[in-house]
């Protein structure tokens, strides 16, 4: 009952013995995910965190079988192990790494359509599958198992949400954090599909921001299937000023499409619940629910 | 980052791309003097003088200025410098000129009629590919041509694997009318222009105008530039033409502890971890009945040191009437941040503004208790929705 990750996937952690890496492949064995091994050039045969270490992801997979990885490599080498992730034949590539140059990516975006994979990231906080998988950064106690799937492009705001739809008594699915750069692997669009044809899934949570149209062209989806689930969403930046750039690379307002506004109309004309506040995300997904908003 | 105009131009020139040439001058004398050696140099009669500050529309604003004479120079300069300049870009406080440019006149009669363009290259965030828009229409807004005459808009996406063809740039100079000598020139220019935009890490190029000069050269006119942050590490040239005299001073101290900080005009301050969440505090305050001073992440260590310093900024506006901090705790541990918060309020004596505190997620309830047990006056909340309520109060 989930996409991406979940107990049988076979995870590597890319950038295992750095601070990042350590702490975090940590934090994921503790919760109970299927970490094999990991990947850091040069300290190939190593064990670390009682797991085998590989010079390279193509190692890595011939031994383990590994089909995930996890990166937390530097901004300057991540674009890199993005690529050697695909090319040694990973399907689910999660990129935690912020600060990628954009023109890396660019290249990045272009490789990866000649292989068979999915990158999720960069900048981003990662996938949880409660329960089954946690491939990421985020605390694992607020996600509970259940049938809502999350998607978003912000971190803490994840958390948010999860937390929410948990104490209006329900559980997710799968969680994914797009990543808040202008170039990502993921698209809202791409991981509400997911969702979307996920039979475990009954319905969505879907968390955007200002700039971009993603979650236009989501809602465009979204409306295509017939809104074959039901969808909450909530846009964050209603009161962010134009042309500031607003910590996230992405999250700048560029043209009229892209302010929360125009897309909150968006998404309410495809037939999405959108949350004004960020407070009633758990709220309007109860009344959805239970029938009590048509 | 942005850059300044001469800057910019100083980048296209080592790629080869023609520009009009000047000189930058700080006090009215050092721009006669620019303006006679240009005209050793270039041969020039005429000046523009132009105001450098990191914003358009400096021309409509009454920055940019042409001078007939060394005598125009002077007195124009004089007025420019240390000018307020309001663009619509500026904002209605405008922005000081420190730093004029003085350049050559390139709108010189000759055997044709000088022509105006649009040119400029950036990422297409929907392809994740590089892309060059141009437009005949040059000189003016972009965005008023778009509106009322879209089709006068082209673009020209750049395929990654093997960069800018010939046969796109030739593409853009037939589009762009031009035959002959200025033909060539111009496939020359766009070609450069897209080295200058890859080689730099820029995020944005913008020439408006590019002109066909009456002797059919083709030269940027201006430049607005923008350095992709990401890129900064591996560009130190660059990252050097960062002027902090152009940028709030609030953002540069909060960068430089490692927060990331943007001045608004509310009256409600915010502290928040994560750039999704802080923008969504933000509009929880306005859905509160207020409006947010600032937006203000402070990232993944939210220690006592980062606390302190985000509070003292947030405190520097005298608009503000409460703070609202809206942490949700994932690695970081919520009672360490509250730990932080009270320690803050200690060392900095007294806060008279309200403080409400929403700590969520990893050991919440502890952090309610160290807040709730520390004596100050701040208040305390769990769910997002409590601690828009005490906004709301607050503010009543």
């Amino acid at each position: 009952m989930s996409v991406l990750v979940n107990k049988q996937s076979k995870i590597i952690v890319q950038g295992f013995t750095g601070g990042e890496g350590t702490f975090h492949a940590g934090q994921m064995i503790e919760y109970g995910t299927n970490v094999v091994g990991g990947v850091t050039p040069g300290k190939g045969g190593q064990q670390h965190l009682d797991r085998p270490v590989f010079n390279t992801v193509e190692d890595a997979v011939n031994e383990t079988g590994a089909d995930v990885s996890i990166i937390f490599v530097p901004p300057a080498f991540a674009a890199d192990a993005i690529m050697e992730a695909a090319n040694g034949g990973i399907k689910v590539i999660v990129c935690i790494t912020e600060g990628i140059p954009v023109a890396d990516m660019v290249g990045v975006k272009e490789y990866l359509k000649a292989y068979d994979c999915r990158l999720i990231g960069p900048n981003c906080p990662g996938v949880i599958t409660p329960g089954g998988a946690k491939v990421g950064i985020m605390p694992g106690f607020v996600f509970k198992a259940g049938k809502v799937g999350i998607v978003s492009k912000s971190g803490t705001l994840t958390y948010e949400a999860a937390d929410q739809v948990v104490k209006a008594g329900y559980g997710i699915s799968t969680a994914i954090g797009i990543g808040g750069d202008p170039i990502i692997g993921t698209s809202t669009k791409d991981a509400v599909e997911l969702l979307m044809n996920d039979p475990e899934t009954e319905a969505i949570v879907m968390i955007g921001e200002i700039g971009g149209n993603y979650e236009a062209k989501a809602a465009e989806y979204i409306k295509s299937t017939g809104n074959k689930k039901p969808v909450v969403g909530f846009i964050a930046g209603q009161t962010a000023p134009k042309g500031k750039r607003m910590g996230h690379a992405g999250a700048i307002i560029g043209g009229a499409d892209d302010t929360a506004e125009a897309k909150m109309r968006i998404m309410r004309a495809c037939g999405i619940y959108v949350s004004e506040s960020p407070a009633s995300i758990g709220l309007t997904l109860s009344k959805v629910l239970k029938g009590e908003m048509v | 980052m942005n850059i300044h105009e001469y800057q910019g131009k100083e980048i296209l020139s080592s790629y080869g791309v023609e520009i009009q040439r000047g000189l930058t001058a700080e006090t009215a004398d050092e721009a006669v003097s620019a303006a006679k050696k240009l005209s050793e140099t270039t041969g020039t009669s005429w000046w523009v003088v132009k105001a450098q500050i990191h914003a358009g529309g400096r021309g409509k604003g009454g920055g940019v200025k042409l001078a007939k004479s060394l005598d125009d120079v002077k007195r124009i300069a004089g007025e420019i410098l240390g000018m307020t300049l309001v663009t619509k870009q500026t904002g209605p406080e405008g922005k000081l000129v420190r730093k004029i440019l003085i350049t050559e006149d390139v709108y010189y009669p000759g055997e044709s009629e000088p022509e105006e363009f649009y040119m400029s290259v950036l990422l297409n965030r929907e392809t994740g590919r590089n892309v060059i828009i141009y437009s005949p229409e040059g000189g003016m807004d972009i965005e008023d041509v778009a509106e009322n005459s879209p089709e006068k808009i082209f673009k020209e996406e750049v395929d990654p694997r093997v960069g800018l063809q010939g046969f796109q740039t030739r593409r853009i100079a037939f589009n762009l009318g031009l035959s002959g000598l200025a033909f060539k020139n111009m496939t020359k220019f766009v070609a450069s222009l897209y080295a200058a935009y890859l080689g730099s890490d820029a995020a944005m190029f913008e020439i408006n105008p590019v002109l066909k000069c009456s002797d059919n050269r083709v030269i940027a006119v201006d430049a607005k530039v923008n350095i992709e942050d990401n890129g900064l590490y591996r560009q130190k040239e660059y990252a050097a033409m960062r002027d902090l005299n152009e940028e709030e001073p609030e953002e540069v101290e909060a960068s430089n502890a490692g927060l990331s900080f943007v001045k608004l005009d509310g009256n409600v301050g915010c502290m928040v971890n994560g750039a999704g969440l802080a923008m969504a505090t933000m509009d929880i305050i306005k859905l509160s009945g207020g409006n947010p001073a600032n937006f203000l992440d402070v990232g993944g260590t939210a220690d006592a040191e980062r606390v302190e310093k985000a509070f003292r900024l947030i405190l520097k506006d005298p608009n503000v009437k409460a703070i609202l901090v809206n942490i949700f705790g994932g690695i970081v541990r919520c009672d360490r941040v509250a730990q932080g918060i009270v320690d803050a309020y200690k060392n900095m004596g007294d806060i008279d503004v309200p403080i409400i505190v929403r700590l969520q997620g990893t050991n919440a309830v502890e952090a309610k208790k160290i807040i709730d047990e520390s004596g100050l006056k701040v208040v305390s909340a769990i769910l997002l929705q409590e601690a828009a309520d005490r906004v709301k109060e607050v503010l009543a």
